[in-house]
Order: C-alpha cells, then structure tokens, then sequence
C-alpha cells in the first residue's frame, strides 16, 4: 500500500483504502443503477423493499386508525371488496375489531427492525471473528470453529424456540435467539475468505512494508471480503424475517397486542372457517416482503459478485 | 480404508453429542426460576420439608457440575430425566410422540424430493424453457413463503373450500389402527388395514406439502444449477459423442455428479424440516413432539423442552452423518 502524503495517522492508514472505495462508490453507485435497469425484477423488489421501509417509518401518519385498540363492535369485517365490507377498513378488521391493514403497517416496523438487527448483528459479529479466526489461525481458531460446528448441531429455529424458551418472550430476546445461531454462517464464510486471502501477494507485501496486523486485516483484506458478506446478508435478511415471524407464530416472539404479522395469522386461526383474510392477508405481507428482499438480494448477488452466481 | 473413515466419522458424533448435552443442559440450568418451585406451583401447600426432600430426590442440592454428570450418565442410557408439569419420565414421553414427527419429516422430505428432483432436472436440461422460468419463479415463492401460512392456506383451499382432505389429526376419528411401530402409513401397510391406509395418507398430505415446500425449492434450485454446471463439462459431451441416448447422458451421468452438492443440501434441509416441524405440528394440531415441546415450554417444563431439544439435535447430527456418508458413495474423489 502507497502512503500517500495524506495518510500520516493510523486512522488515516486503517481508513485510506476505504475513503478511496467510497469515492469509486459514487461512480460505482451510477453503473449499479444501469445493472439494476437491467434486472427489472430484482428493480421491482428493490422498489417494494424501500416502500415496505417507508411505510414502517410513516407508519402513525399513514393511517388514522388505531393498531392496538379496537372497536368490537366492528370485528371480523371483511375487506372492503366483498360484501360487507367497508371502505374505512379496506383489508377488513380482526377479531378484536381493529383495522387489519394499520396492523399490517405496523407490523412491517417489528419485522423489519428484526431483520435488520439481527442480521445486522449477526454479520458484525461473525465477520469480526471470523477474520480474527481466519488471520491469526491457532489456538482462538480451534476454539472458535468447534463452538460454531457445535451450534450447527442444532437446526436452527429449534435452537432459537429453545433460546426463547428460556429467555421469555420481547423484542431483545428475540433479536438475541435469532443472532446467537445466525452469525456462523457469515463467521464461516469470511475465516474461509481470509484464509484465502492471506496467501495472496498484497498482503505479503503489506507485511513486508511493515504495516500492522490490524491494518492489513481491516484496511487491506476487509474491503476484498465485504462484497460477499453483503450479498449473503441480504439473502439472509429474508429467512430471519420468516424466522421471526414463526416464533411469534407460535407466541414465542413479540408478544400482543403490539401488532406482529406472525401473532396475527395465529390469532385469525380461530376464524379460520368464518374470517378468512384474519390469517391470510397478513401472511401475503410476509410473502410480499420476503420475496422482494430475496430477488432483490439475487439481482444483487448477480451484479456484485458473479462469482456466486445460481445460474 | 473407507470403513476405518466412517467409523472415524460415526465416533466423531460422539463429542459433538456431549457438547450439545452440555449446552442443553446448562441452558436449562440457567434459567431463572426454581425447578421444584415451578412443580410446587402445580400442586398446593407444600411443607419446606417436603420440598427438601424433593430436591434431594432430583439432585438438586448437588453441585452443578455433579448434576451434569448425573444428567449425562443418564442421557447416555436414554434416561432423559423426569418432567415435573406432566409426572412422567421423559424419555416416556417423547417416545409416544415421536413416531409421529418422525412420520411427519418423512413425508415432507418424500415431497420435496419427488417434487424437487423431476423439476431441478427437467429444468437444467431445458434451460430458459418455459418449464424452467415457471419452475424457478416457483421454488422463489417457495423459499419466500412462512410455513404456517402455507399450511394455513392449503387448509381454507383444501379442507375448507374444497372439503378434499382434512384438517387435523393423523387419522379419521374412530378408525381402528394396530400400532406396530407408531408409523401410520406403515402400520396400515403391515396389518393390511387400507381404511387406515387411505385415512392415514390424507391426513399426511397437507401437513407434509406445508412443510417440505421451503425444502423442495431449496433442492431444486441447487439440483438445477449443479445439474446446469455438470452438462457443460467434457465428459458429457463426449458421452453424447460415443452415441449414448440422451436419456442415459443425463440420468445416468450427470444425475449422479450433479447430486453431490445437493445431497449435502437435502443433509442441511432435514435440519430445516426438524426446526420446521414444530410449526406444522402446531398448525395442524399433528400430534408429535414439537407440537409437545411448544406446549411444554408455555407450561415451563423446562426438562422436557431439554430433553426433546436433544433428540432434535441427536436426531440432525445423524442425519448429517448419513448425508457425509452417502457423499463419499457418490464422490469416489472424496474420502472422509
């Protein structure tokens, strides 16, 4: 790596080849969006993703109802295209007499601050000690690989249901059971990526000029392994979403009368024969979410990283 | 020597068994809350006496690292320990119910490959046929759909609207089952019950199409795209040059290269489908053990959510184990 007559300071070394990466990002930023044009499929879940997100952040001035009180005597109202449905309540209302749609837009805040969180905090931590791991080998390596082989023993909602067995119900449990088996995968993949990355020539010449350890790895190798472990956190974004919408399912999660998608299909099942659209309609949330998340993040994958590719 | 590797394979799981029983239990153990005061709670009045001897009884004086060895001298003569909500042994409990998660897992794993296989092959080799779009549109909408709403869905369209299958259960009220291994489907196949047979397998459909349609996606596409990678490669070209049938290159050839991945995939997906099972079970009141374990973990019985988590993982290793097995009989390039 040059020193340029800027990078005098250590922040200024650990930060150069990122500052550079952002400035090639805003020229980068421009082709993305061709790419993007390219894929209308993935431009369209791309589209639908951003208006889920801002419906989750306008959600109180979207709507004039209340997602947590009812009205009972306006329970189990159908939507507003059959009959007696009405237009105030366009996706009709649940048993305890509130709007189906506001609770749907409510819902999206839930879902989506846990799919980010727990994603979020899953690649941090996995990629964190998956480059240690992966740079330093040895004994913090062993030690690392045979706790994550040993989480993998375990399927992965059935250590979560377990971890919130044991935790109880909330938000921050939640994100904890979802995070604790979730940051393997991407601990696995960047120590495998930095294995590889180490025998290559840059970062023997990194050494060679002397440059410290924590600045090869965050500086030099980092940036190299960041695509993948982006593209693989998208993907994964949807399966946690599906993830935390099972456990509440199940009353595991997020507990009522905060308005969670997977709480409100288990609530509509008793109205199964009667109401259809209790359980249905906030399911078809779920479905429309995670799909757009998944052909977003394969366009995504396909524009990035070839290399990966699912034909 | 192959066998010494998969002896060195099987004595691997041992370990891992041992460290899945150690996190089990020491999950349990750090729970808040008292294992005889949440028993108590059941009952009435209790004298501190009672509850002293009561402790006793369970070890629970003892200290932790003793009660780990108690439990794992246990565990390894598949005593599971005693569950304090339900009064019965565990091991008990979970052996009722669990033919039945078993039956469950195994119907949806025989959907998913009867669906998967056909369409992943189908679809690598008419590639960007219409076949192949509609396909992978579909396993897309398989990975992205929640299992419950499925199951949920195929109930109101199946049992509800159409009145085809039922709802619930494993098997029409009042049928009459010999129970020879707690399988019903092959139950009725062994006492030539076709009554059962037939009720049986209804009730099997639903549950087993909600569970294995992630799973069935899933192995499509990796079957598909390995598939896609194995026809381009020079020994099929050449197979085809020799004058082989077409059918033979790609059955006989490809197929077999092309299901070295996705057998590592189909390994991952029974993970999938154990986890999976818990929801199913739930939504269509299936009466196996994760239907039990979600029950048990409302009522506090910890013991039991302790002991069925083992059994899952148990259940997982040796199912990866099959899977590493069955891959080096694939891949003689492979060796374990």
């Amino acid at each position: 790596m040059e020193t340029s007559a800027y990078a005098k300071t250590p922040v200024d070394r650990l930060t150069y080849s990122w500052r550079v990466r952002l400035r090639l990002m805003r020229r980068n930023f421009a082709y993305f969006l061709t790419e993007l044009r390219r894929r209308p499929l993935a431009l369209v879940g791309g589209i639908v993703v951003l208006a889920y997100l801002l419906a989750a952040v306008l959600a109180p001035h979207l709507t004039d109802h209340d997602p947590t009180a009812g009205n009972l005597r306006q329970r189990l109202l159908p939507p507003a295209w059959e009959d007696g449905g009405e237009a105030a309540y366009p996706l009709g209302t649940d048993d305890q007499g509130r709007d189906i749609l506001t609770r749907i837009i409510f819902g999206a805040r839930i879902s989506l601050a846990v799919g980010l969180l727990s994603v979020g905090i899953s690649v941090a931590a996995g990629t964190a000690l998956g480059a240690l791991a992966g740079y330093w080998r040895g004994l913090l390596d062993d030690v690392l690989s045979r706790f994550a082989d040993l989480l993998l023993a375990f399927p992965f909602l059935i250590f979560a249901i377990g971890v919130m067995a044991f935790l109880g119900p909330g938000f921050l449990n939640l994100i904890a059971a979802l995070t604790f088996k979730g940051w393997v995968e991407f601990f696995r993949l960047v120590r495998g990526e930095m294995m590889a990355e180490k025998t290559k020539e840059y970062v023997e010449a990194a050494k060679v000029v002397g440059q410290s350890h924590p600045s090869i790895i965050v500086a030099e190798i980092l940036p190299n392994i960041i695509q993948s472990v982006f593209v693989l956190g998208t993907l994964r974004m949807g399966y946690m979403i599906i993830m935390e919408a099972s456990l509440s399912f199940l009353g595991l999660g997020i507990q009522p009368p905060t308005p969670v998608w997977g709480s409100m299909v288990a609530a509509g099942r008793d109205y199964l024969l009667t109401a259809w659209w209790a359980s249905t309609l906030p399911g078809i949330a779920i479905l429309i979410l995670v799909l757009s998340i998944n052909v977003f993040g394969e366009g995504l994958r396909d524009i990035l990283d070839p290399r990966l590719r699912i034909e | 020597m192959r066998a010494v590797r998969v002896l060195e394979r099987v004595l691997i799981t041992i370990p891992i068994m041992f460290g899945v029983a150690i996190v089990v239990f020491l999950f349990m153990r750090l729970t808040p809350g008292d294992p005889v005061d949440i028993m108590m709670g059941q009952g009435g009045a209790v004298t501190t006496g009672e509850i002293e001897q009561l402790r006793h009884e369970f070890h629970l004086d003892e200290p932790l690292p003793v009660q780990l060895w108690l439990f794992l001298k246990g565990a390894v003569r598949g005593d599971l320990g005693y569950s304090y909500v339900q009064k019965r042994p565990i091991g008990e409990l979970i052996g009722e119910r669990l033919p039945a998660t078993i039956e469950l897992a195994v119907g949806a794993l025989f959907f998913a490959l009867l669906v998967a296989v056909p369409i992943g092959i189908v679809s690598a080799v008419k590639q960007r046929s219409l076949v192949d779009q509609i396909s992978m549109a579909g396993a897309f909408l398989g990975t992205s759909m929640p299992a419950f709403w499925l199951g949920i869905v195929l109930i109101l369209l199946f049992s509800v609207r159409l009145r085809w299958l039922p709802v619930q259960g494993r098997i029409d009220y009042g049928t009459e089952l010999q129970q020879v291994t707690g399988l019903y489907v092959l139950d009725s196949l062994l006492t030539r019950n076709w009554t059962a047979l037939i009720s049986s397998l209804r009730h099997l459909v639903l549950p087993s199409v909600s569970l294995g349609a992630a799973a069935a996606a899933i192995v499509a596409r990796v079957l598909r795209s390995s598939m896609v990678e194995t026809l381009r490669q020079d020994y099929i070209t050449l197979a085809r040059a020799k004058g082989q049938v077409e059918f033979l290159v790609v059955m006989k050839h490809a197929l077999r290269n092309a299901l070295i991945p996705t057998v590592t995939v189909v390994g991952l997906q029974v993970g999938a489908l154990l986890g999976g099972n818990m929801i199913v079970e739930t939504v269509f009141s299936w009466p196996g053990l994760g239907r039990m374990v979600v029950q048990a973990i409302f009522e506090r019985d910890f013991p039991l959510v302790q002991g069925a988590v083992m059994v899952y993982a148990f259940t997982y290793v040796m199912a990866n184990l099959i899977v590493d097995i069955l891959y080096t009989t694939l891949n003689p390039k492979i060796t374990l």
